[in-house]
């Protein structure tokens, strides 16, 4: 049995009450790569490696069977800017 | 008793971490990468041109099994600086472009 971004986006939710959450299933439908973006409040204070391994802990049962898991962003949403597009002159 | 091959597991990794100022565990070497993550990795520290050892974690599954919790990291690769627990792919890729990982690996070159 795989894991669905679904499953990814609600253990997600429930244990990190982000302010924006982006899951993208990257490994073609099979559900065991997935690329994730996380903004929440829970990281405030915490350096890069400890928001990881927040995220990383808030799987942990669901990385035994994720192959590839690919945190792109993990941040406070003061520090969520994402970035405007350049406007050409 | 497996709990003594734990402790003997624990102190050959913790060996091997401090035997270089960069330690790197990765699926294949750093010639020959087998996979993206890995190689992404082994690309950053090549273009800083720091002395790096790595480790195939494909051939040797204590060693693989037993690194995922020495860090309580999931997945490779693992970077290890100055004997301690850098990050994987992700952290390395961020660290690098926003500076932070070439002054890590300043202050372990130095130290």
């Amino acid at each position: 049995m795989g894991v669905s971004k679904e499953d990814v986006e609600g253990i997600l939710t429930s244990a990190m009450k982000p302010t924006h959450l982006q899951v993208v299933d990257t490994s073609g439908g099979c559900g065991a790569s997935f690329e994730i973006e996380i903004v929440s409040e829970q990281f405030e204070g915490k350096k890069l490696l400890e928001r990881h391994r927040m995220v990383n802990a808030a799987l942990a049962e669901q990385m035994k069977e994720i192959h590839a898991l690919s945190i792109k962003k993990a941040v406070t949403p003061s520090k969520w800017n994402p970035i405007p597009k350049v406007q050409e002159e | 008793c497996s709990a003594t091959q734990d402790a003997e597991l624990k102190s050959t990794i913790d060996k091997v971490v401090n035997s270089e100022k960069v330690v790197l565990f990765m699926k294949g070497n750093k010639d020959f990468p087998q996979c993206g993550f890995s190689n992404t990795v082994v690309q950053i520290l090549k273009s800083l041109n720091v002395p790096f050892q790595t480790f195939d974690i494909l051939e040797n599954n204590v060693l693989r099994q037993g690194l995922k919790e020495y860090s309580s990291w999931p997945t490779f690769p693992q970077l290890y600086i100055d004997g301690e627990f850098f990050g994987g792919c992700d952290i390395t890729l961020e660290a690098y472009q926003n500076g932070d990982l070439q002054e890590c690996l300043e202050k372990a070159m130095c130290s």
